[in-house]
């Protein structure tokens, strides 16, 4: 088998390959999409604290 | 103390340090990445198989070959939305903080691959049957797991307070499981276009093993890709729950430290 006969999947390759892409995709797009909000949470908390640190500093009643 | 006792205490013991927000922490950093060494290896292995060791099929051709992607994904509605539904039991019974971040966590995910399931079948009824859609009865009951999923993250996101959230979400899973044997039966109960089951079916499987193992394989790997990501998305919602807690706090500072 060569692989342009790989490719034309017995004319279905309209079919099968879509199938194939479009779960690969979904699955990608699910991993970058928990790896983006992992960052954006720890962000967030990191902010948070620093924001903390920064009245308690400054907030003293003189 | 008698054996019988230990044992009970053992499991006691595990089942409330799962239920903690950050053993489970602990225990995720090591099981997510076997989750994803187990999903890339099975998939990979069964993807090979699929597409270049496993014969055309004497009716449908090289068109078949949408199975390896198509009942994997089917599979993992159905088998996601039993876990959500047995998660939202026990977080509603057990009153477990974890059994309701399993829950949410999962109605995202079994949504995807119920998308994927109905576009896939799609793809594949357009040249086998000669239809993108019919309203059938499989096609129509895997229609509406997946509003169920949907229904399920609208809930949870339609309550401010986040108890009350977490239990009207479980709460609906729970009620929605009935879905599961309909659709699975959906086949045999009602005439339908889609073919009967080949796996799971009396007899055993109707397939060959050089076209039943790939797919095998890839089930399997696709229910560790559901594993790896459902414990991604849980890390992310313990940190973002739990970002109060003394322990998160030291976790973010540390890493911060290492950064810099």
């Amino acid at each position: 088998m060569n692989w342009s006969e790989f490719f034309y999947m017995g004319g279905y390759a309209w079919y099968v390959w879509p199938s194939w892409g479009i779960t690969i995709l979904v699955m990608l797009a699910l991993f970058v999409q928990s790896k983006l909000e992992n960052a954006k949470i720890r962000r967030n908390i990191a902010r948070q604290i620093a924001r903390e640190q920064h009245s308690l500093q400054h907030n003293t009643t003189d | 103390m008698n054996p019988l006792t230990k044992i009970w205490n053992f499991l006691y013991r595990s089942f409330h340090r799962l239920g903690s927000p950050r053993e489970f922490y602990k225990i995720s950093r090591y099981a997510t990445p076997l989750f994803g060494l187990l999903f890339i290896s099975l998939t990979l292995l069964g993807a090979y198989q699929g597409l270049f060791l496993a014969p055309s099929d004497y009716q449908q051709g090289d068109s078949y070959r949408i199975i390896f992607v198509h009942v994997p994904a089917a599979w993992l509605s159905l088998f996601i939305y039993v876990v959500m539904a047995v998660a939202g039991a026990i977080g509603l019974i057990w009153r477990m903080k974890m059994a309701f971040v399993v829950n949410i966590c999962s109605a995202p995910l079994g949504a995807c691959f119920t998308a994927l399931a109905l576009t896939t079948g799609s793809l594949w009824g357009k040249p086998i049957w000669g239809a993108w859609w019919v309203w059938d009865a499989r096609l129509t009951s895997e229609l509406i797991l997946l509003f169920l999923y949907f229904g399920v993250m609208a809930i949870y996101y339609a309550f401010e307070e986040r108890k009350t959230a977490e239990k009207a979400a479980a709460l609906l899973s729970v009620v929605g499981v009935v879905i599961v044997p309909i659709i699975h039966y959906s086949v045999e109960w009602w005439s339908s276009l889609h073919q009967g089951a080949t796996v799971f079916r009396e007899g055993g499987p109707a397939m060959p093993p050089s076209m039943l193992t790939p797919l095998l394989l890839m089930a399997l790997g696709l229910t560790f890709f559901y594993g790896y990501i459902l414990f991604l998305n849980m890390q992310n919602l313990v940190l973002k729950n739990e970002q109060k807690s003394a322990w998160v706090r030291e976790l973010i500072q540390q890493q911060k430290s290492k950064q810099s």
